[in-house]
C-alpha cells in the first residue's frame, strides 16, 4: 500500500502553542503543542473525555483557550471563517428537524456576510448539486434528513462542509456507528478529498488510523504523541491505561503489538 | 355572532387580535419546538406577569410594563444560557416563580383597589382595546419581519448552532434576537389567551402541523393557520356558551390536539401491523 510521505516543505496551516483549556475547574487540555501541515491527514485519538472534542472545538474557534493560542493560517480561528468545513457527529442531531438533504447542503453556502432577506443564488445551487452528485446523495435531495441512513446523513454533512469550499476539513468521529460498507465509503471519499485539502479527524476507528491517516495525535488531556501512525506500546499504555485490541486489515504493519501469550509478534 | 361582528367594535378587535396572535404564535411556536425552547418560553411568559404588575405600579399601560420586563427576562435567560454550562431549567424555574411573585408584589404595593388580574392570567379577548390592537400589530410586524429577514441564518442556527458559528453566522445575535421575539410574542398573546394558557397556542399548532409537512416555512404558515382556526373557533364557543375566552380557546386546542394524537397513534399501529 502506498502511504503518502509527509513532505516537510508543506507549510503549517494550523499552529497550536501551549493550549490549555479549563471547563470551570476541570482541565480538559493541558499545554498542547501541535502543528498541522498543508494537505496532512491528521487523526486524533484518545480515550473518552481525553479532550479530543475540546481540541477540535478550539481549532474551530467554538471555545476560547484558557491559555495558549490556536492559529489557523496565521489568524485566530474565529476570524478564519470559510477556511474550515466542519462535520459534526451526526448522532447528536435531532433527526426530526424539518430540513431536506438539499437545504442542509445549501446551508454551507451561508456566511457572516449573508445579507438579510437572502435567497440562494444559481451558483449556490450549482455547487450544492455538484457536491450532492459527488457524494451520491443527489437522488435523496428532497428527503427529510430523518429518512436517511447513518451513512447517507454523514455524506450529507460532508457535502454541507464542502459547500463552504474550505481548505481544511474537520470531522468529529465520522464513522462512529456506521456499518463496514458505509465506513469504507466515507474513507474513500476522505482519501480523495485529501488530495486537495487538509483533513483533521477525531476517531475511535483504529483500522482507519493505520490505513488512511498520515499522522496521529494521541490525546489524553496532554498530547502524548504526534507523528507517524505507528504507536509504541508505551504510548498506548500512557494513553488508554491498558493495552487495547487493534485490528490491522491486511496492512504492511500493525499499529500495535499483539497483546497475549504468543510473544508479541508485531508484524502481519 | 356574525351579525354582532359587524356591529360591535370589541368583537372586531377580538377577531383581529386573535388572528395576529395566531400568526406570531405559529412562527415562534414552530421555532421554540424545533429548538427545544418550550420551557424557556414558559419562563419568559410568566415573567410577563411581573411586568403587568410593574405597569400598574407605575401607572402606565400594563402591556408596556409586560413588554419591558419580558424583554429583560429574555435577555437575562439568554445570557445565563450562553455564559454558563448550568442546566438552564433551574434559572428558568426561578425566573418563572420570581416573575409571578413580582407581579403580586407590585399589585400589593399599588395604592387603591387591586385590579382584576385574571384578564392577564387567562386572557380576555373581548377586552382588547384600540390601543392594545395598535401595540399588538406593531409587535406582530416586528416578529414576522425579523424571521423573514433572517430566515436562512435562523434556520441554520436552529438546526446546527456549532456549524453556523464555524461558517461565521453571528449565532449570539440570532439567539438574543430569538429570545426577544419570544418575549414580543408573549406580549402579543397575553390578551388573547393569557400568560398561563399561552403554552397551548405556542406548542399545539406546530405539533399538529408537523404531521403534514417537513418544511420549516410551510410549518410556520400551517401553524399560523391552525392557530387562527383554534382561536376563532374558541372565541365563537366562548361567545355562544358565555364562558371565558382564554379557557375556551385553550381547551379547544387541547381537545383537537388530543384527537389528532390518538388518530396518529392508531394510524401508526395500523401501518406497523400491515408491515
Amino acid at each position: 500500500m502506498n502511504r503518502k510521505n509527509i513532505n516537510t516543505k508543506w507549510e503549517n496551516v494550523i499552529n497550536i502553542t501551549n493550549l490549555t483549556v479549563y471547563y470551570q475547574n476541570v482541565c480538559a487540555l493541558s499545554n498542547v503543542n501541535l502543528t498541522v501541515r498543508d494537505k496532512e491527514f491528521l487523526g486524533i485519538i484518545g480515550p473518552n473525555g481525553g479532550g479530543k472534542s475540546t481540541l477540535l472545538k478550539a481549532i474551530l474557534g467554538l471555545i476560547s483557550p484558557s491559555s495558549g493560542k490556536v492559529e489557523v493560517y496565521g489568524t485566530p480561528p474565529a476570524k478564519a471563517q470559510g477556511i474550515m468545513g466542519y462535520v459534526p457527529q451526526f448522532t447528536r442531531f435531532h433527526r426530526d428537524f424539518p430540513i431536506t438533504v438539499e437545504e442542509t447542503v445549501l446551508m454551507g453556502r451561508l456566511s457572516g456576510k449573508t445579507p438579510i432577506f437572502h435567497k440562494y443564488s444559481k451558483k449556490d445551487m450549482d455547487i450544492a448539486h455538484s457536491l450532492m452528485n459527488k457524494l451520491e446523495i443527489y437522488q435523496l435531495r428532497k428527503r427529510q434528513i430523518g429518512q436517511l441512513s447513518g451513512g447517507q446523513l454523514q455524506r450529507t454533512l460532508i457535502a454541507r462542509a464542502l459547500a463552504v469550499e474550505p481548505k481544511i476539513l474537520v470531522l468529529d468521529e465520522p464513522t462512529a456507528s456506521l456499518d463496514a460498507e458505509s465506513k469504507s465509503h466515507i474513507y474513500s471519499i476522505l482519501d480523495e478529498l485529501n488530495e486537495d485539502m487538509t483533513i483533521i479527524m477525531v476517531t475511535h476507528d483504529m483500522s482507519a488510523i493505520s490505513s488512511h491517516v498520515h499522522t496521529i495525535a494521541c490525546l489524553n488531556r496532554e498530547l502524548h504523541y504526534h507523528g507517524h501512525p505507528e504507536l509504541s506500546e508505551e504510548t498506548i499504555h500512557k494513553l488508554y491505561g491498558c493495552p487495547i485490541d487493534l485490528i490491522a486489515h491486511g496492512l504492511p504493519h500493525r499499529v500495535l503489538k499483539e497483546h497475549g501469550s504468543n510473544g508479541g509478534n508485531n508484524l502481519v | 355572532m356574525f351579525d354582532s361582528l359587524f356591529q360591535y367594535q370589541f368583537l372586531q378587535n377580538a377577531v383581529i387580535s386573535a388572528i395576529l396572535a395566531s400568526i406570531a404564535c405559529g412562527i415562534i411556536g414552530t421555532i421554540i419546538i424545533e429548538k427545544r425552547l418550550v420551557m424557556m418560553s414558559g419562563g419568559i411568559a410568566h415573567t410577563a406577569f411581573g411586568g403587568i404588575g410593574f405597569g400598574y405600579f407605575l401607572g402606565i399601560e400594563p402591556i408596556i410594563g409586560a413588554l419591558f420586563i419580558t424583554i429583560c427576562a429574555a435577555l437575562g435567560i439568554a445570557t445565563i444560557k450562553r455564559k454558563t454550562t448550568m442546566n438552564t431549567d433551574i434559572p428558568i424555574g426561578i425566573f418563572w416563580a420570581a416573575g409571578m411573585s413580582l407581579g403580586i408584589l407590585f399589585i400589593a404595593l399599588t395604592p387603591g383597589y387591586p385590579p382584576d388580574m385574571t384578564t392577564y392570567l387567562f386572557g380576555d379577548i373581548l377586552t382588547v382595546s384600540r390601543d392594545n390592537l395598535f401595540i399588538i400589530s406593531l409587535l406582530d410586524a416586528v416578529v414576522i419581519l425579523a424571521v423573514a429577514a433572517l430566515y436562512h441564518p435562523l434556520k441554520a442556527y436552529l438546526f446546527d448552532e456549532e456549524f453556523s458559528t464555524v461558517i461565521g453566522i453571528n449565532t449570539t445575535f440570532i439567539e438574543y434576537l430569538l429570545f426577544i421575539l419570544v418575549a414580543l410574542t408573549v406580549v402579543v398573546v397575553i390578551h388573547v389567551i393569557g400568560i398561563i394558557l399561552i403554552m397551548a397556542l405556542l406548542t399545539a399548532p406546530p405539533a399538529i402541523a408537523k404531521l403534514f409537512t417537513n418544511n420549516l416555512k410551510k410549518l410556520m404558515f400551517l401553524s399560523s393557520l391552525l392557530g387562527i382556526f383554534f382561536t376563532l373557533t374558541g372565541l365563537w364557543i366562548s361567545y355562544t356558551l358565555n364562558i371565558p375566552s382564554g379557557a375556551a380557546i385553550a381547551l379547544f386546542i387541547s381537545l383537537v390536539y388530543g384527537i389528532v394524537y390518538i388518530i396518529k397513534l392508531l394510524a401508526e399501529r395500523r401501518t406497523r401491523r400491515s408491515i
